[in-house]
């Protein structure tokens, strides 16, 4: 590859290392990679200032398959690697790639505190509910109930809702989207890394080795139409096979209207700097078989401009560097001192 | 009235009462007055753990002792001369620490009913009337009630005239030891700057306790302690955390870095972060984290983006820690582990001094991950050994543990004043920008040192990944491989052993090579047992002493050198650790010899175990 390639317009190919990408054939992994690797190029983004960081899992191996800066570090702790990075170089284009293992237990505590202090950077959070490199045990997102080989007869735990949980952290961005809608993916990694600001991506991603098919009511052609809902901004909350049904709002209770009954000014316009409808709709979380269930939705829920962190931070240091000049020999000297003639 | 005086070379004074007496500041204010008098000192205070202990109990007593002569100091003293007490519990808690024939100021306000009964004393008790205080020079003096006095018609509620009895007591103390008060007035002006008429009373009730002495004649003598022979120059009083913080800013400061401090907070480690956040700048960027996992991997974040990352903690969050120390040793990473240790294990005792983190430092990660450590012997230590870790952290491209503890964390002492010109030179090595057309970038080939590229994002022709999996040798790819694993765990072994070649060789701090008996030390125990050495040799004791501060690699030599001595002796504030490294690593039949109350040696307990071992 040379330089002048890249300068004519890169190709998502140029983003790819040499390595062997080791994940499972049919791993829903290989198209977030490559949906990514084709925003990279679409963006033309500069690799010498991207970095990528992961913890552990499947999808933590993220980084080694990204032609770019890149931190495989331990589990659950990306973020707070990031916050660091941030801190000292807030130019770079800096990537957290993440499980729901990996963010949502383990790395719980780091998962809040970085969408609560909103560094810019972007979180991909590739949720497969299992965990799959350890071969299969149920993970804080698996429905309760979930049959694995660490819960013969079912999890007793209730699952995380992480864009609820995103919202309860103050995340200035939430978006959701999907392995099997590369379209709707690109759109959604886009106005991400636009975002100035800590940007919340959850990508359903399948695992076809341990929990196939865990999202393939909302993936699926013959079921999504019914199971769906794509938010997009400043249009009515519209869904079904036939788009023939709309979400109402009935004082804070949603309710699926039937679009020959309803007149559409009374229908839920997507509003996505709305946090009180936001919430709400990250709340759209019920399990698509039972009876009368809301469709879940696909989109970005909510943004919201903010301050970042390490833009306060470095103010401060800049401020305290112009309104005092440091200097060594005073700091060494103190400011009480007696001598010994 | 002629008044006597009696010179000393060396006095111990121990400031005792309830958190809220204001001991601390009595402590601080008279070891400021003596050190500008040119007299040596050493100091080092005791804190409760509880922030608001009950007022009047035994668990809320502070303390504050302060060791001042007309010789050189090493420690804060064994026992003390003076004790001063504000209440009861005080007194219980501290007259064993008291010489005997030694001289108690007892505030009287403090031993009524209440006072006793908080002390769980008998109600009845009177100082007169105790036994125990036999041999003792008790001073009983009513600070409350003529602080009181003093203030009557200051106008002032009962509360805050109570609030200046310290200021009393260090008048008083003043007087004895024949001290002017220029010093704490000036002090008082400008901490209380804007407020006349605290200025005004703290004053007047130092000063009566001042003429308070003059006039009581409870002392006849005034006691005299010249100023120590120490070497001629500008002197400056410095704790040892505000060394370590200070020490930190420099090294990034000379190294040309950004120093970026991730930590979370922690006794008694906090208050570098506290004196790091008000020198912002010096491109200090303090970072508090989440958690103990978070501070080390932003430190780490920080590192990989070209900063100094130093992260610092006591035992339990270390222990936190210790994955990541096993990550940034896989990554070879510049990085700072401040260990400010305290008793352990677990939560264990967290004002007081432990030495007890040593292993963990050595050994406390999974797989094999050496990690360089030096540990400070004194508050003043605290800045040349962090200053000396960040080098070997930044000139070798790994983590590097500086062990520091409680007692000197906190404990302070005179320091010569340096130049930035006095201090060695950091030397930062970043991986320079590539063109496509050159050879390829290789992350992990090394240098003479055995140190990898510091190579940081956002350099051109540069971009590599890098991770916790094994890496193959030079490029840094994944890999799996048996012999390339057990090539990987020898470099990074052979890179920290390779930095004894740039240390310096083990020295005898005192004594000469076929003593009968040869003490080895490390850490805070340096200054006592220097002094019980020191005073043995003057007996005509057949003792040396060497005190270790690079703890791995430890100096080459010192094999060698241990081996010129029949037996050797190790005290530490532990249950055996350096010693065990010690006789692992050279078979020698090292003796130990520990404490483990979560305080300091006292230098006659050296002295008496030296006599034992030699007899
Ligand atoms: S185990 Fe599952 S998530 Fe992991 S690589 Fe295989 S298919 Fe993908």
């Amino acid at each position: 590859m040379s330089t002048e390639a890249i300068k004519a317009k890169p190709k998502a190919q140029d983003y790819a290392t040499d390595q062997d990408v080791r994940w499972c054939p049919g791993c829903g992994d290989y198209s977030i990679l490559k949906q990514v690797q084709s925003v990279f190029a679409e963006l033309e983004v500069d690799k010498d200032n991207t970095v990528f960081i992961s913890g552990i899992g499947c999808s933590s191996r993220f980084p080694y398959y990204m032609n770019t800066y890149g931190m495989h570090s331990i589990h659950g702790r990306a973020p707070a690697f990031a916050s660091g990075l941030k801190s000292i170089n807030p130019d770079l284009n800096l990537w957290v790639i993440t499980g729901d293992g990996d963010s949502l237990s383990i790395g719980g505590n780091h998962f809040i505190h970085a969408l609560r202090r909103n560094f810019n950077l972007n979180i991909l959070l590739f949720n497969n509910q299992i965990y799959g490199l350890t071969k299969g045990q149920y993970s804080p997102t698996s429905e309760k109930g979930k049959v694995t080989k660490s819960t013969p007869v079912g999890s007793v735990d209730h699952p995380f809702n992480p864009l609820a949980l995103s919202m309860g952290a103050d995340s200035t961005f939430v978006a959701r989207s999907m392995d099997r809608d590369p379209k709707h993916l690109r759109a959604v990694l886009l106005r991400a890394q636009e975002h100035k600001g800590t940007s919340l991506v959850e990508i359903y991603q399948n695992c076809n080795i341990f929990n196939d098919g865990a999202f393939f009511t909302f993936t699926e052609k013959e079921t999504k139409g019914e199971t769906v809902l794509f938010a997009e901004q400043g249009k009515p909350l519209v869904f079904g096979a036939n788009n023939d049904k709309g979400i109402k709002l009935d004082g804070f209770t949603p309710r699926v209207v039937n679009l020959s009954e309803a007149s559409a000014n009374e229908l839920w316009i997507h509003d996505e700097t709305d946090r009180v409808k936001a919430g709400i709709l990250t709340r759209f979380f019920d399990d698509p078989s039972k009876e009368g269930a809301l469709p879940r939705p696909f989109g970005i829920f909510y943004v919201e401009q903010r301050s970042n962190y390490e833009t306060e931070m470095i103010a401060q240091v800049n401020k305290a560097v112009a309104a005092k000049k440091a200097n060594l020999n005073d700091l060494l000297r103190g400011s009480n001192t007696w001598e010994i003639k | 009235m002629t008044v006597v005086k009696e010179i000393k070379e060396v006095v111990t004074i121990l400031f005792a009462g309830d958190s809220g007496d204001g001991i601390q500041l009595t402590g601080g204010q008279f070891t400021d007055t003596a050190a500008m008098l040119g007299n040596d000192i050493s100091t080092f205070p005791n804190f409760p753990a509880e922030i608001r202990a009950p007022i009047g109990t035994v668990a809320g007593v502070s303390g504050f002792q302060l060791n001042f002569g007309s010789v050189e100091i090493f420690t804060p003293g064994d026992q003390c001369d003076v004790l001063v007490v504000m209440n009861a519990a005080a007194l219980k808690v501290n007259l064993k620490s008291l010489k005997p024939g030694g001289v108690i100021i007892a505030n009287t306000a403090g031993f009524d009913k209440k006072n006793l009964r908080l002390a769980k004393m008998d109600e009845e008790y009177t100082i007169q009337a105790d036994k125990k205080l036999d041999g003792f020079k008790v001073h009983e003096v009513d600070v409350t009630k003529l602080t009181r006095e003093t203030l009557e018609s200051s106008g002032l509620g009962t509360k805050a005239v109570d609030r200046s009895k310290n200021m009393f007591v260090l008048g008083f103390l003043y007087w004895i030891y024949d001290r002017p008060m220029d010093n704490t007035i000036n002090f008082i002006e400008s901490k209380f700057k804007g407020k006349q008429d605290l200025i005004d009373t703290n004053i007047k009730v130092m000063k009566a306790g001042y003429h308070y002495g003059e006039t009581c004649e409870a002392f006849p003598t005034q006691i005299e302690v010249k100023p120590a022979d120490i070497e001629k120059g500008v002197y400056r009083n410095v704790i040892g955390n505000q060394a370590a913080a200070i020490g930190l800013i420099a090294a990034a400061n000379k190294a040309g870095l950004d120093l970026f401090y991730g930590t979370y907070p922690i006794t008694p480690a906090s208050d570098i972060l506290h004196t790091l956040s008000r020198h912002k700048n010096f491109n200090v960027k303090t970072y508090q984290a989440e958690d103990e996992i978070a501070a080390i991997c932003s430190a780490i974040g920080a590192s990989y983006g070209g900063a100094l990352g130093v992260t610092a903690s006591s035992g339990p969050g270390i222990a936190l820690k210790g994955e990541a120390i096993g990550l940034a040793v896989s990554l070879e990473l510049p990085l700072v582990i401040v260990n400010v240790q305290r008793g352990g294990p677990s939560t264990g005792l967290p004002t007081k001094t432990e030495q007890s983190d040593l292993l963990q430092a050595m050994y406390g990660r999974n797989g094999e991950a050496p990690v360089p450590i030096i540990a400070a012997q004194s508050p003043t230590d605290c800045f040349d050994a962090v200053y000396e870790a960040c080098k070997i952290a930044v000139e070798h491209v790994t983590p590097v543990f500086f062990l520091s503890d409680g007692f000197i964390a906190n404990g302070s002492e005179p320091w010569k004043v340096l130049s930035e010109d006095q201090l060695s030179d950091i030397t930062v090595k970043f991986a320079p920008p590539r063109e496509e057309s050159d050879a390829a970038f290789l992350p992990y080939q090394r240098d003479e040192k055995g140190s990898r590229p510091w190579a940081i994002p956002g350099t051109k022709g540069l971009a590599h990944r890098i991770g916790g999996i094994e890496k193959e040798n030079l490029t840094g790819n994944i890999s799996y491989d048996p012999d390339n694993h057990e090539l990987m765990t020898r470099l990074r072994q052979e890179k920290v052993d390779n930095i004894a070649n740039y240390l310096p060789e083990q020295k005898l701090d005192s004594g000469k090579e076929g003593d009968k008996l040869l003490v080895l030390t490390w850490g805070s125990t340096y200054g006592v047992v220097k002094t019980a050495v020191q005073d043995l040799q003057k007996e005509g004791v057949s003792v040396a002493h060497a005190h270790v501060r690079y703890m791995n690699p430890l100096p080459k030599n010192l094999s060698e050198l241990l081996k010129k001595f029949d037996k050797i002796l190790m005290p530490e504030m532990n249950n055996g650790q350096f010693v065990r490294i010690i006789r692992d690593k050279f078979l020698v039949p090292a003796i130990p010899f520990n404490k483990i109350q979560g305080l300091p040696f006292y230098s006659r307990e050296i002295k008496a175990k030296i006599k034992e071992v030699l007899n």
